[in-house]
């Protein structure tokens, strides 16, 4: 159910802004909640998502347990060159989910 | 069970509310209180640039004064649902996919293996369920509908009730049918059912003596708190609903709107609330299908 959707235009002109969109199946377990016995829920939640176009790091977000489940997040970034954007969700448990995608610039 | 509460209070002091419900309803409010709210909205989730409805495309999700849960929605949760990339609920779609394809049980078959391509073959499907089943001689709905394929043709243990795999696979079977008017039948060896379902939607139940029509007929569109009663039309269902955080059945929302009325729920899959899923179905017939939908 992890598989990250994203978003990213396949092809811009150079200098271009454009938008990217990711989704992510998650629960985002707060840790404040409890369960029907009045025990706490642990906290489980992604706390670290990450952009790289072509190694170097566009764009990072801490997140927090207010996040809410099945995040969406949309940003933007400069077109510069042809090459690779890799997505990386960093999970509380150590997992880390991962996507990517092609860019040819113009 | 905040939410019952006050619903009693809001009963007993009448209804009178005397506001217009509009299409653009929602927003003002915060607008006012919350100018910054709306702007980090609207970047958030507007960035699809869609532009605003007309009312022309609002009157598929309004038949015959019969009013889709979609036209409750915020703009912004309008937009979050027609949005394709955004609306949570193709994650599960994505996943139904996957599993129609994957081969499983006993028997080594999938729905594939049958069905082929379930954008034709499922196409209208949801728009059908719950119907009359022959053998069984009574109702049964989508979600039992797969699990007895499951069984029969798959020799493959059932989806449980409420699981991921269900939901996804009920999800992605309604979606083919997504636009398609609601169809069910009512007439022949299914009106007994019907009845039935009727008969629940109007019987009060719970501490709260409160029957599925009162909220839902009789004070539909009047203030439950800050919110508008709905019809409680289903065409939407599974919904990706922001209380739960996640998608739910149908059979989810009859347990959570029992409950409220401070009532003991019947088990999910049960005679019971297939039969009132038919009468709610047949309440919004000629909705078109919305699988999955946004609703708050």
């Amino acid at each position: 159910m992890t598989q990250p959707r994203i978003r990213v235009p396949s092809q811009a002109r150079k200098g271009e802004v454009i938008e990217i969109k990711t989704l992510i199946s998650h629960p985002m377990e707060t840790g404040h909640r409890r369960d029907t016995q009045g025990q706490l829920i642990p906290r489980h939640i992604i706390h670290t998502f990450t952009c790289t176009y072509n190694g170097a790091e566009v764009f990072r977000a801490d997140w927090h347990p207010a996040v809410a489940a099945n995040p969406y997040l949309a940003f933007y970034t400069v077109a510069t060159e042809s090459g690779r954007l890799n997505f990386q969700w960093i999970d509380d448990d150590g997992t880390v989910y991962t996507a990517e995608a092609e860019i040819t610039v113009v | 069970m905040l939410s019952a509460e006050c619903a009693a209070e809001e009963f007993s002091r009448g209804a009178g509310g005397d506001q217009t419900v509009g299409w653009n309803r929602g927003l003002h409010g915060h607008e006012r209180r919350f100018p910054w709210l709306v702007a980090i909205m609207s970047i958030g989730i507007g960035c699809a640039g869609a532009g605003l409805l007309t009312v022309d495309e609002h009157s598929r999700y309004l038949v015959d004064g019969r009013r889709s849960g979609y036209t409750y929605l915020s703009e912004e949760n309008q937009r979050l649902q027609d949005d394709d990339f955004a609306n949570p609920g193709l994650l599960w779609v994505e996943r139904g996919r996957e599993l129609w394809r994957q081969a499983d049980g006993a028997a080594a078959t999938s729905c594939a293996s049958c069905h082929g391509d379930a954008a034709d073959s499922m196409r209208g499907v949801r728009t059908r369920y719950p119907r009359f089943d022959p053998t069984l001689g009574k109702l049964i709905n989508l979600e039992q509908q797969i699990n007895r394929c499951r069984a029969e043709r798959m020799q493959a243990p059932p989806y449980p009730s409420e699981s991921e795999v269900l939901l996804a696979m009920t999800t992605f079977i309604g979606t083919q049918s997504r636009g398609l008017p609601i169809d069910v039948r009512i007439d022949g060896p299914a009106q007994p059912f019907f009845e039935a379902g009727k008969a629940f939607f109007y019987q009060r139940r719970g501490q709260l003596d409160m029957a599925c029509a009162h909220c839902h007929e009789q004070y539909t569109e009047q203030r439950l708190r800050g919110d508008v009663i709905s019809q409680g039309q289903t065409n939407g269902f599974p919904v990706y609903r922001f209380t739960w955080q996640t998608l739910g059945s149908v059979h989810r929302m009859f347990e959570w709107c029992n409950t409220s009325v401070r009532a003991e729920p019947y088990p999910q899959g049960s005679d019971e609330y297939i039969n009132i899923e038919l009468y709610m179905a047949w309440r919004g017939r000629g909705l078109p299908v919305e699988t999955p939908a946004i609703r708050r």
